[in-house]
């Protein structure tokens, strides 16, 4: 119990005394899965409402792969991208590994799936509400995507949220595949994940609660630029 | 555009019959009024007609071709869909759909508002709205872009009488306006104040199609019989 | 307003080092890293070689897989066969030993075992086998797990037989010191690592000194002719570097709570 509280106290001074080092990890956490967080949703949000609005021999068996490949362990991924993009690999050319490159691909991987199926799931029920409707007033499946994505943006942004809480929050892939390197790929978890195994509980709980914190600020923030939790239909 | 032809169509459900075989030609002038008990298959007849729903057998044909037709036909439905946005942003949807330029839009959207008497709650979330309401904002979407054809499914079935005269008010101005109007009912006062011709249907079938006046004073079947007395039609 | 947030976010992420410096990429044991020795001698070579050292912190097992595919231009390891295999099988030309520190026991502080009072290893070890204590190992076969299995089969002990007591907990070093902590454990570790971890709890060295507690480093630099794009020349400098006196000079300076825990023997 001593050990949170000191790690409490920690955080608040390393916070206040705007510590350089921890500035620096924040912001590359927040680089790594915030830019995770974009290619995801360029992926995810078309590919949901595809889902929805299209009929297709595979719809099904997708969907319900997308809903298991949530369950995806993170350290496996990082192993995959580890092996696909290691010098020895196919993509080694491409010179990725131990690069935030590398971390923010095994991100997407990981998060893509989570973004998706959420983002399937109330647009679905939307449109089951809208499906007469858009089919009546006769517009291009494409039109019905972006009409069905606009007024489901509240729940999709739920769905990033989400994934900027998986992303945030994770370790095992970007330490595999980013090295944790001093000054150029330690982000928030690995450098508690470090700290930990050297054994300075309450520098990593001090980690932990800014990392929390972070994640707090980022949830304030998205509800209060989307003027969410507004007026009476939020 | 017309007449339309119905020719011999039937839909199943599973190997069991929900309307059909039905034969109809419907003609530009007047209002057709849909009349027939609670279950006798006019919701799935309309949408059929409108294109809603797959055919078991047989044919729905415009006097001109399907994608033609297609541009020229709104629908209103028995429970309002309302998109999950303002008043006006619902009215200016099928004009948006068009690329009707905004200031043109806006007119049209202002003129609409001020017949269903919601001009003072343009700004409001239309689900918020009550059913009345919304059924007003459907009937005037419906009509912002001057179909020439337009089905409506009980549209008045559970509203009180102001909101109900206001709807049968724009309905009898739009057809005099040069839109074909089909309405499914099962209130016998409404089909004596509009309807120009009725199409009676029980169990799924077609037993008349002619004019208001005949069918009140010939009843043409056993079930129109029992419907005009007012007994319940099995 | 956007915009200079999004360039002072950019500029945040900029490495230290100048972007012209060459980057080099080592793999690194993890007991050479929580030590603090890295911390000591690494930047003295960034600023002498003018390059910028990326540290990976593996165990030893990950740092030769990183090293047979190419993903680093150099290891630093400690597990000798190993890493002559490593050499045998042509993923580096030559090992370059650098210096080496000791392993020690630690145990809890009423030593229930008894071992401090051993008079060598074996015997020590003879007496946790029989003792029925707590003892986590490794268990990951990096080069410390490697060093407990042999003494184990010095003694012609199958360490299974403590049964639940033996705690196999396949982590690096420190992960497992934090067990043994929790456990109120024995634990083999070497002796850098233990001093410079955080949390000791209840546990305290119990015996050290034995020559065979001794626990060689040795640099391995990849060989470029499996791997082309290796930096082989910098890391020449490198082991060059690792070498020179003033790498004697530094890693003997290294202490530790007063004590100096690396001894330099390159040749």
């Amino acid at each position: 119990m001593n050990e949170i509280l000191q790690g409490l106290i920690q955080a608040f001074w390393l916070i206040l005394s705007f510590d350089s080092e921890l500035i620096t990890i924040s912001l590359r956490s927040l680089y790594v899965t915030i830019s995770a967080l974009i290619i995801s949703t360029v992926i995810a949000f078309p590919l949901a409402a595809l889902l929805v609005v299209t009929r297709f021999q595979f719809r099904r068996a997708i969907i319900v792969t997308l809903n298991a490949l949530m369950g995806l362990p993170p350290v496996v991924v990082g192993l995959i991208v580890y092996i696909l993009f290691s010098r020895s690999g196919p993509l080694g050319v491409l010179g990725l590994l131990y690069t935030t490159s590398a971390m923010i691909i095994a991100q997407v991987i990981i998060i893509t799936p989570l973004i998706t199926s959420i983002a399937h799931q109330s647009m679905q029920a939307l449109w089951a509400d809208y499906r007469n409707l858009l089919i009546s007033i006769n517009i291009s499946k494409m039109q019905r995507v972006v009409t069905l994505m606009w007024d489901s943006k509240r729940a999709l942004i739920t769905a990033c949220l989400a994934g900027f809480g998986r992303g945030i929050g994770e370790v095992g892939a970007i330490m595999i595949v980013g090295g944790n390197i001093d000054n150029a790929t330690r982000v928030l978890t690995t450098a508690i994940s470090l700290e930990t195994s050297r054994g300075d509980f309450s520098l990593a709980l001090a980690l932990g609660f800014v990392l929390i914190t972070l994640a707090i600020s980022v949830s304030f923030a998205t509800h209060w630029f989307g003027k969410t939790e507004r007026g009476e239909l939020w | 555009m017309f007449p339309l032809r119905v020719s011999d169509i039937k839909i199943n459900i599973k190997s069991k019959r929900l309307i059909g075989p039905i034969n109809l030609q419907i003609e530009q002038n007047g209002i057709s009024i849909l009349l027939g008990a609670n279950g006798s298959g006019k919701t799935t007849l309309l949408e059929a007609l409108h294109g809603l729903r797959k055919l078991s057998a047989g044919k729905v044909e415009w006097a001109i071709s399907h994608t033609l037709a297609a541009k020229e036909q709104t629908f209103v439905f028995q429970s309002p869909i309302m998109l999950r946005r303002t008043v006006s942003e619902n009215l200016a949807f099928p004009l948006k759909v068009r690329q009707i330029s905004k200031s043109v839009a806006n007119a049209e959207v202002m003129m609409w508002a001020k017949k269903i008497g919601l001009e003072h709650k343009m700004k409001q979330q239309a689900v918020l709205l009550s059913g009345g309401e919304m059924q007003a904002i459907a009937v005037a979407r419906a009509l912002i872009t001057k179909p020439k054809m337009l089905f409506l499914d009980e549209p008045t079935a559970s509203l009180d009488g102001a909101t109900k005269k206001t709807i049968e008010d724009i309905l009898i101005s739009a057809s005099n306006d040069g839109t074909k109007i089909m309405m499914s009912t099962h209130d016998l006062g409404q089909a004596k104040r509009l309807a120009n011709d009725i199409v009676f249907m029980h169990n799924g079938i077609v037993e008349a199609h002619c004019s208001k006046e005949k069918f009140l004073t010939e009843p043409p079947s056993k079930a129109a019989k029992q419907f005009l007395a007012g007994d319940i039609v099995l | 307003m956007t915009r200079a947030l999004l360039i002072s976010f950019m500029l945040a992420l900029l490495p230290a080092t100048s972007a012209i410096a060459e980057k080099v990429r080592l793999a690194v044991t993890s007991s050479f890293h929580n030590s603090g020795l890295s911390d000591h001698i690494i930047p003295h070579i960034e600023t002498d070689l003018e390059i910028d050292i990326q540290l990976i912190v593996v165990g030893t097992g990950q740092a030769l897989k990183l090293g047979e595919n190419g993903d680093v231009d150099a290891i630093l390891v400690h597990s000798k066969p190993d890493e002559e295999e490593f050499v045998k099988k042509g993923f580096a030309n030559h090992r370059r030993e650098i210096m080496f520190n000791e392993y020690v026991i630690v145990g809890p502080s009423s030593d229930p075992a008894q071992i401090s009072s051993a008079k060598n290893l074996l015997e020590a070890f003879s007496k946790l086998s029989k003792a029925m204590v707590n003892f986590v190992s490794r268990g990951d076969f990096s080069g410390t797990h490697k060093k407990e299995m042999e003494i184990w089969n010095k003694i012609n002990f199958v360490p299974d037989d403590i049964g639940k007591k033996y705690i196999s907990v396949g982590s690096a070093m420190g992960k497992a010191i934090n067990i043994a902590v929790a456990f109120d454990a024995y634990i083999l570790s070497d002796k850098a690592t233990w001093l410079n971890h955080k949390n000791k709890g209840n546990l305290q060295i119990q015996f050290e000194g034995d020559r065979l507690l001794h626990n060689q480093y040795a640099f391995l630099p990849i060989n470029p002719a499996v791997h082309a794009h290796v930096k082989d020349q910098t890391v020449e400098k490198i082991e060059g570097w690792l070498v020179s006196e003033k790498a004697r000079n530094l890693i003997n300076s290294y202490l530790i709570e007063n004590v100096q825990v690396f001894s330099f023997n390159a040749r």
